[in-house]
């Protein structure tokens, strides 16, 4: 009986996934596709429940679907149509660019070939002779790792490389996010209602946060969900008419955002000098240092996508020493 | 005992989030949606809760089960107020 009302939910759960996945893509109003995407993260994260990797669905719930939902609802902010801002001028661009034949059929191919590869995989990894050839290497030695939840042991352990080029690559985002220019501008002082709400939640945001950092080291949590909920934390304040997110200003938000890539690499770097390979924690002191590490990347995640969120370089990014100095050079500048 | 209270709490819940889905579907404009949505998701979830307290052992368990029904009490209603009160603007003055 179990077994078939699981069979059941699991078939809604695929065809809900598909059907979802179509209606964003056939979507004409990209409004409209967008909140379909978030519906679909959030249906993703349960399939994801379903599959037993509870650290995945509250990853995909948090930056899939919640975040990733934040900024293309704040992208689209700019197209027609918005009504928000009276200072926005011709609503002329068409919501809706079609792309050519041509490179629709390319995209297609090379979805095929994806999909391929991926069934490929997902079948050889079934047929191997240990279908978990990985998990049992995990479970055999996480008594060294310093922590007791297998999927922390692996990202801040086992496989620390990944995650601290991951942080790497987060960075280079944020870079390119403030290559795009001056931020996007503010959102207008929030009513009672949504001030009220974000007075109430955003310290709660901010207790989740820390919790899910903390439980990260026996349960499912970790810096990635800690971060994305401190992030969600910054999105509210900017929707209720905070400029700046939450964030510190100047240097203090310069080392915020390079906390992680820089705390991970300076205690990988103190260990070679200590005479062990880098990043390969001494048992002893691994619970420790991945608590330390793992807290840098977290203020540092909440910090880039937070900055994300505002959409460009913030004011907020040069000390109000470091404009006024900035503003007389480029005047001197000119010849 | 406790389990058949529980199971019945659940299917209540139940009930009200298909009479807002069946509301969210078929009601005619967005006022009326908004009121069969969050009303009933509030009090279906709430009553899902009540009946997910009642079959867990663990304390911790059940205030993290309460507090998530008092965030989506919370997120909805305002949730509902911003989305009310933008479709009234846009209706003009």
């Amino acid at each position: 009986m179990d077994g078939i009302a699981l069979i059941l939910l699991d078939a809604l759960l695929i065809l809900v996934l598909l059907g979802l996945a179509w209606a964003t893509l056939e979507s004409r109003d990209p409004r409209r596709g967008v909140v379909l995407f978030i519906a679909f993260g959030l249906v993703l994260a349960l399939a994801w429940a379903r599959l037993a990797a509870p650290d995945v669905a509250l990853a995909e719930a948090a930056i899939g679907a919640g975040l990733s939902g934040a900024l293309l609802l704040a992208a689209l902010r700019d197209e027609p149509e918005a009504g928000h801002d009276p200072s926005e001028p011709e609503p002329a661009t068409p919501a809706k660019r079609r792309l050519p034949g041509l490179t629709n059929w390319a995209v297609g191919v090379l979805c095929l070939g994806l999909g391929l590869v991926v069934t490929w995989a997902f079948v050889d990894t079934l047929s191997g002779a240990d279908p978990e050839r990985l998990a049992g290497q995990v479970m055999a030695r996480l008594g060294e790792s310093g922590v007791s939840n297998p999927v922390t042991a692996v990202l801040l352990n086992f496989r620390g490389y990944d995650t601290l080029l991951e942080l790497a690559v987060l960075l280079a985002a944020l870079l390119g996010i403030l290559a795009l220019g001056p931020e996007r501008g503010g959102y207008a002082p929030a009513g009672p209602v949504l001030a009220g709400l974000g007075r109430w939640l955003v310290p709660v945001l901010i207790l989740t946060g820390g919790y899910l950092l903390w439980v990260g080291a026996h349960a499912p949590g970790g810096a990635f969900q800690a971060g994305a909920v401190l992030a969600a934390a910054g999105v509210i304040l900017r929707l209720a008419g905070y400029r700046t997110a939450g964030l510190p200003q100047g240097l203090a938000l310069r080392a915020l955002s390079l906390a992680g890539v820089a705390v991970f690499l300076a205690v990988g770097l103190a260990l070679l000098v200590a005479g062990r390979p880098f990043l390969g924690f001494p048992p002893a002191w691994a619970g420790t240092l991945i608590l330390v590490i793992e807290s840098a990347a977290t203020l540092a995640i909440g910090a880039t996508l937070a900055l994300a969120f505002i959409g460009g370089r913030p004011a907020a990014w040069d000390s109000p020493e470091q404009r006024r100095a900035l503003n007389p050079t480029q005047v001197h500048n000119q010849p | 005992m406790t389990e058949v209270i529980a199971g019945a709490l659940i299917a209540a819940g139940i009930l009200f989030y298909l009479a807002g889905s069946i509301g969210l579907l078929r009601l005619p404009d967005i006022y009326c949606r908004l009121h069969a949505l969050t009303k009933a998701d509030n009090l279906g979830l709430g009553l899902l809760v009540a009946g997910l307290v009642l079959l867990t052992d663990d304390l911790r368990v059940a205030l993290k089960l309460i507090l998530i029904w008092l965030l989506v009490l919370a997120a909805s209603a305002a949730g509902a107020h911003l989305i009310a009160g933008q479709a009234r603007r846009g209706e003009g003055p």
